[in-house]
């Protein structure tokens, strides 16, 4: 599974490569979800910077865990989203609704 | 205009092939010089119809899906995505943003309008229990290196 949990005080780290997709999209909120439930949560990180790919079921995960997170009344951050996945999100208002940070990705690569 | 290439196979509506057919259509269309950007559109706008074929069409089942495409000398990218499985009874609400029939799963409802955002012209046919074919056009903007 192209997806990696970091968890440090009470701060979920999720990053996530290659493509979402509908096929991939359900075992990722599976893992993410299980990692939620087990302790209390101050926020949840989505790390993009590796995704090449999101369709709407991205977008439905992506919804999905911030009504989750509203649920544990936590944050919830997108990290590195790429252009097409703003799209995606700015079509369903998404954007409005959630955090978006946006690193330097290229620096720290060489 | 006329037909430049042209393909047309037909696959199991099993989640694997999602990413299998936009590997089929990024293929298919990088022999015409696109941009990036029309990769990226072309790719996900494949990958919606592909997906409600899987996840609707044949919700309680497994059937074939048929993915085609042709391309014109004018640039022009028709895509053609078909199944036999349930049909849309209200296509009018299945192409507005946000609706679904399927929230448990997380199902967005932003299909349709993803394709029709992502490419120059949508139209959906479909019959109730006969099946649904979804053609796609693009204009790809380079001129073709064939």
């Amino acid at each position: 599974m192209p997806v990696t949990i970091k968890k440090e005080n009470g701060i979920i780290t999720v990053a996530i490569s290659g493509d979402i997709d509908h096929h991939v999209a359900k075992e990722i909120r599976t893992q993410i979800d299980l990692e939620i439930d087990k302790s209390p949560l101050q926020c949840l990180e989505m790390d993009m910077s590796k995704c090449d790919f999101m369709d709407s079921s991205g977008l439905g995960l992506i919804m999905g865990r911030l009504r989750k997170c509203s649920q544990y009344k936590s944050d919830f951050k997108l990290i590195n989203p790429a252009p097409k996945t703003m799209h995606i999100l700015r079509m369903a208002g998404v954007d409005k609704l959630i955090k978006i940070e946006n690193t330097d990705v290229t620096s720290g690569k060489e | 205009m006329k037909l430049l290439n042209e393909f047309n196979i037909k696959f199991l509506s099993k989640s694997e092939n999602e990413s299998f057919s936009r590997i089929v259509i990024t293929a298919f269309v990088s022999q015409f010089s696109p941009t990036v950007e029309d990769i990226a559109d072309i790719k996900t706008a494949v990958s919606e119809a592909v997906t409600n074929c899987v996840v609707h069409a044949y919700k309680n089942s497994t059937g074939y899906i048929q993915l085609s495409a042709k391309y014109y000398d004018n640039g022009k990218l028709r895509i053609i995505v078909k199944d036999k499985g349930c049909g849309i009874p209200d296509i009018e609400k299945a192409r507005k943003p946000l609706y679904t029939t399927d929230a448990e799963n997380e199902r967005s409802g932003m299909g349709f309008p993803i394709m029709e955002s992502f490419t120059d012209k949508l139209r959906i046919i479909s019959q109730l229990n006969k099946g649904t074919t979804v053609v796609m056009e693009k204009n790809i903007g380079c001129k073709p290196s064939i």
